[in-house]
This record gives structure tokens, C-alpha cells and sequence, in this order.
């Protein structure tokens, strides 16, 4: 089923269809990531200052709004892109039946699927370079080690879009995306070491941290922030490519199963 | 040069159930070909399974003498399919529907902008390039599918229903466009419900019913040989009518309250009816294809 016959470069058409349509409302989504941090830092910064003092993390010792400036954009890179392929691409298949109209050209499935995947990734990679510069003009970012979270944002959007592509394979309704987004992302954006150090959780519930891949995103793109993280880049690199592998896989598998019969 | 589709004991199940039942028929170069049938007889399916879209369950499926499990891209990139349902690209525009499409083929943009440009003006659309697709009427949003299916020039062009919640008018212009189409050569393979539209066009079709092929042939002789070629239509017909027909055993189908006599251009079988037997109303008329569907297929309601 899926092989090298089935997997080519004409993916990237369907990618620059989304582009296309991209071309028309980026102007809307321009806002959110240009704004989103500024509110958080804001929100965080005043609120939050008297009540934590300093965040103890990787042998450096934060300020709050430090401690989560980095997170912000991993968090941003989750929701673009898991949003994109779970509700954007449910619409794309099911109700205008995009896929189709493509299914009858020299297309495969296998790289509609990828296509969608990479271009999850590449909306997400949009949003943590708007959300970089803003950071990085607020000083919350080391240059230019700070220029590797473009690519890390990429990785991690890969990694989220492909779950996502997973959960649009499986799931019936578009309504029921509710449920894991309850059961997964929403314990993910908290218990990921982004709002507080994974240390911080009990002993037992940190492994589980561990196995989010957003907590590898945060992990990354703090390093290239701050200069120091907790777990080594180069493990964080390898869970995010295996993750993304897997669940890529797993997706054109469940999609295969949904929409050919 | 060989068939340009060659479908020999075609079989697709859906767990349990037979969609489509052992179909064989060819398609030559240069055919407009008709696949007919009720609602639910498999001519979809079997239509998703010439394009690759469906695997088929059993039997042999060529299209340009190459086998669609292995060479289906090469397949798929000299095929034009018009899909029963609108999968036009709501979030681009007309022309960028077409330009987009032709991306997926491989077509260099240059080139698909003049294809484009051409396939507009036929269709009557260039007016509308820049409109949104869910601006388009029905009608419109047909001819621009038949436009998008026609981008890689294709060597096959597979229509499903093209026709289908069309006015007359626009019905009349896919007609003409399809029959300009078929003046160049191109090879077709329709499925419709309009009778009229299949015995215009098509050359040759098949009528299918249940998965199964019921007939195959020109639909001139299709009707000579099922309809009878013309027929009286006789409301309120009395028992002497119906013992008289029995007794010469004449083809007939009785509707209750009304006859279908096919008279085989039986001149004094007609006048016999007529003098005797036309006490209510009779509507003396040629026969037709939809009179060939009906009879072989039932006047019971589907699904
Ligand atoms: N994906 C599917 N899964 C299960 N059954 C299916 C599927 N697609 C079609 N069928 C069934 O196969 C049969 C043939 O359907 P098909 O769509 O080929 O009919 P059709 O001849 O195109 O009818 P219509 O004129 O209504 O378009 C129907 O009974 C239909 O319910
Ligand atoms: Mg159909």
C-alpha cells in the first residue's frame, strides 16, 4: 500500500493548493501569532510576577515570562498545526470533497495525506516565525541560536499535523474531534513543561511528560531561546522524527481505510 | 489499435453486498459510450473502479491496455473524469480550479494558464474566471467540471451524470459541447438518466441493473428490438383488449390502468386496435429508449 511508487514529489501540488488558498485570508491570520504573545506576556508578566518569583530551570534561574516565552511559540505550533489537519482537513475531505476531485489525477492518497501533513507544518512554521520576532524584539530570545526554532517549529508541526491526520482517519464526525482534543492535546499543552517545570509534576507523571511530543518542542525551543534545556537536543530531535514517522504512517494508513473502499 | 477500456467479469462487493456483478464490455477508440441503469446499479462504482479511485474485487480491468493496480498513474494522467458529485475546489477561484487541477497532472503553469484561457471560452465561463465557485449556478458549475476534466487534454474522458439537475437549456449546451467533443475523436464513457440525452449521443451502451448487464448495442437497434419501435398507449383498456392481445400474443405491458402495446410497426395489428379497441384514450407514438429501460428494467421504484 504505501511504497515508493505511491509517495513522489507531486505532493507539493497539493501543498501549493493550500498555499493558494492560504494567499487569501493570511493577512487574517497574520494577527494571532503577532498578537497571541504579546497578551500572554502581558497577562503573565503583570499578572503573574508577584505570585512566582523565579523559575528554576536547567541551572538557570528565570523570571516567569522567560519561562514561558519559548513555550508560547511550541504551543502555537501544536494548535496551527493539529487544528489544520484535524478541522481544516475534515472539511477538505468530507465536506467539499477536495480529495476526491484529486483522487481522479495522477495523485495518490498517500501524498494527499502527506501534502496536508507538510502543509500543517508549514502554517505552524509561519506562526513561530511571526511569534520569534515579536519575542525576540521583546528580548525573551538568544540570537542567533534563536534562528533554529524555524526549523524546530517545522519538525514539531510535522509531528502534530501528522496526529492530527491520524485523529481525522479515525474520527466520524467533525464534532468528535472534541474528544481528543480533551483526552490529548489539552493534557499535552498543560503537563508539557510549559507553564511549569516538568520537575515540578509528581514522580510518577513525569515519564508520561516525557512522551508528549510537545514537551520535546518546548525542550528545543528553549535550548535555542535561553541557551540551556533539561533534556538533550539531540534526543528531543530523534522523538519528534520518530513521532512524526509513526503517526505520518499511521495516518495514511487510517485514511486509506476511511476513504478507500 | 486495441480497446481503449476492456472490463471483462468485473466484480466489486461491499461487505455483503454485490455492487457490481461480473460486468464485461469494451470501449473503442474514438466510442461515446453509455452506461445505463437505475439508482443503486453500480454504474458509479463502476466507474470509480476504471479511475483507480475503487480496487475491484474480482475480474480483469484494462484501460489502455494496462492494468490500473500497477500502472495507474500512467492511467489516471490520460483520463478527464466528471465525478456524480460537485468536487470542485470551493476555495479557489473558477479559473484557479482549473489552473490548480492542472498542477496535479503535472502541466506546466504556463501551459495551463493557455489551456485554461481555452476551456473557459468553450464552455462559456470566461466571464465568470474570477467568480467564486459557489457563485456559479448549477449549470455553470457543470460546465466548469467538464472544463477541469478536460485540463490534461485526456484521451478518455469519464462522465458521471454530467447532466444531472440541469434546465433544458443547459442541458441542451452540454449536449452540443459533448457531441463537439466527440467530433475530435475523443473516447467517452457517460452514465445518465435522461434517455433522450444516451440515445443522441452515445454510439453504443449498455443498460445495467443490479451489477449485471442487461443489454449491450446501438440504441437505435436496441429499440427496434425492445420496444418494438412503436407503441400504443391504451388508458383504461377492458378485457376483450387484454384477451385479444394474449391470444396473438402480443408484447404488452399491463400498467393497470393502462396498456403499453409494443406493435412492431405492425400496420394491421395498429389498425386492428385502433377500429376495435380504442374506445378511451390511445396514444399512438414511436418507441424509445426510455420504453427499452423501462421494460428490461422494472417499473418498481429503487432503494
Ligand atoms: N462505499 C460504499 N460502501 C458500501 N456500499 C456502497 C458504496 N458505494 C456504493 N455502494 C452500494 O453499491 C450499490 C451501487 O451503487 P452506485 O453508486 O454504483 O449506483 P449508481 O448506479 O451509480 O446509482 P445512481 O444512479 O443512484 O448514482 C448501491 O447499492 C450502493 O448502496
Ligand atoms: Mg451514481
Amino acid at each position: 500500500m504505501i511504497n515508493s511508487s505511491t509517495i513522489s514529489w507531486r505532493f507539493l501540488k497539493v501543498w501549493r493548493r493550500n498555499l493558494v488558498t492560504y494567499q487569501k485570508i493570511w493577512k487574517v491570520n497574520f494577527i494571532t501569532p503577532l498578537l497571541e504573545p504579546l497578551l500572554y506576556i502581558l497577562a503573565f508578566g503583570l499578572g503573574f510576577s508577584g505570585l512566582v518569583e523565579k523559575v528554576d530551570y536547567a541551572g538557570q534561574s528565570l523570571t516567569y515570562t522567560q519561562f514561558i516565552a519559548p513555550a508560547l511559540i511550541a504551543t502555537a505550533v501544536m494548535w496551527n498545526a493539529f487544528f489544520e489537519t484535524t478541522y481544516a482537513s475534515f472539511v477538505r475531505m468530507y465536506y467539499q470533497k477536495t480529495f476526491d476531485g484529486m483522487l481522479a489525477t495522477p495523485l495518490s492518497l498517500e501524498e494527499i495525506i502527506l501534502a496536508e501533513v507538510v502543509w500543517s507544518a508549514t502554517k505552524a512554521f509561519g506562526a513561530a516565525a511571526i511569534m520569534m520576532t515579536v519575542l525576540g524584539l521583546l528580548g525573551f530570545i538568544d540570537f542567533p541560536s534563536g534562528l533554529l526554532i524555524l526549523p524546530i517549529a517545522f519538525l514539531g508541526g510535522l509531528a502534530m499535523g501528522a496526529i492530527g491526520m491520524f485523529f481525522t482517519g479515525i474520527t466520524p464526525s467533525i464534532d468528535m474531534f472534541n474528544l481528543p482534543i480533551f483526552l490529548f492535546i489539552t493534557p499535552m499543552f498543560l503537563f508539557s513543561g510549559t507553564f511549569f517545570p516538568v520537575s515540578n509534576l509528581p514522580t510518577w507523571a513525569q515519564p508520561m511528560a516525557l512522551a508528549f511530543p510537545l514537551y520535546h518542542l518546548v525542550e528545543l525551543i528553549r535550548r535555542f531561546s535561553l541557551g540551556g534545556s533539561q533534556t538533550h537536543p539531540g534526543i528531543c530531535i530523534v522523538y519528534l522524527l520518530l513521532f512524526a514517522m509513526v503517526f505520518l504512517l499511521l495516518a495514511m494508513r487510517t485514511m486509506h481505510k476511511r476513504l478507500i473502499n | 489499435m486495441g480497446n481503449i477500456i476492456d472490463v471483462q467479469h468485473l466484480v466489486k462487493r461491499y461487505d455483503g453486498l454485490t455492487a457490481v456483478d461480473g460486468l464485461s464490455f469494451t470501449v473503442a477508440p474514438g466510442e461515446f459510450f453509455g452506461l445505463l441503469g437505475p439508482n443503486g446499479a453500480g454504474k458509479t462504482t463502476t466507474i470509480r473502479m476504471l479511475y483507480g479511485f475503487t480496487p475491484i474485487t474480482d475480474g480483469r480491468l484494462r484501460v489502455f491496455g494496462m492494468d490500473i493496480a500497477q500502472d495507474w498513474r500512467a492511467i489516471k494522467a490520460r483520463i478527464g473524469v466528471c465525478q456524480q458529485d460537485n468536487t470542485l475546489d470551493p476555495d479557489l477561484s473558477v479559473e484557479q480550479n482549473l489552473l490548480v487541477f492542472a498542477g496535479y497532472f503535472g502541466i506546466p503553469a504556463a501551459v495551463a494558464r493557455v489551456r485554461a484561457a481555452e476551456l473557459l471560452y468553450f464552455f462559456a465561463l470566461t466571464h465568470k474566471k474570477n467568480a467564486k465557485v459557489v457563485e456559479l449556478s448549477g449549470g455553470m458549475a457543470r460546465r466548469l467540471i467538464l472544463a477541469r476534466a478536460l485540463i490534461n487534454q485526456p484521451d478518455l474522458l469519464i462522465l458521471d451524470e454530467p447532466t444531472t439537475g440541469l434546465d433544458p437549456q443547459s442541458r441542451h449546451q452540454v449536449w452540443e459541447k459533448l457531441a463537439a467533443l466527440k467530433e475530435k475523436g475523443l473516447t467517452v464513457l457517460i452514465t445518465t438518466h435522461y434517455m433522450e440525452e444516451a440515445a443522441q449521443l452515445c454510439d453504443r451502451l449498455v443498460i445495467v441493473d443490479h451489477g449485471k448487464i442487461l443489454v449491450d448495442g446501438a440504441p437505435a437497434d436496441l429499440i427496434r428490438q425492445h420496444a418494438g419501435g412503436s407503441i400504443i398507449e391504451i388508458e383504461g383498456p377492458d378485457q376483450a383488449l387484454r384477451d385479444y392481445l394474449s391470444g396473438n400474443e402480443v408484447a404488452c405491458d399491463d400498467l393497470g390502468n393502462k396498456l403499453i402495446v409494443y406493435t412492431t410497426e405492425d400496420a394491421a395489428l395498429n389498425t386492428i386496435i385502433r377500429e376495435k379497441f380504442c374506445t378511451a384514450r390511445c396514444t399512438f407514438r414511436s418507441s424509445t429508449l426510455e420504453d427499452v429501460f423501462l421494460r428490461l428494467t422494472g417499473r418498481e421504484l429503487r432503494e
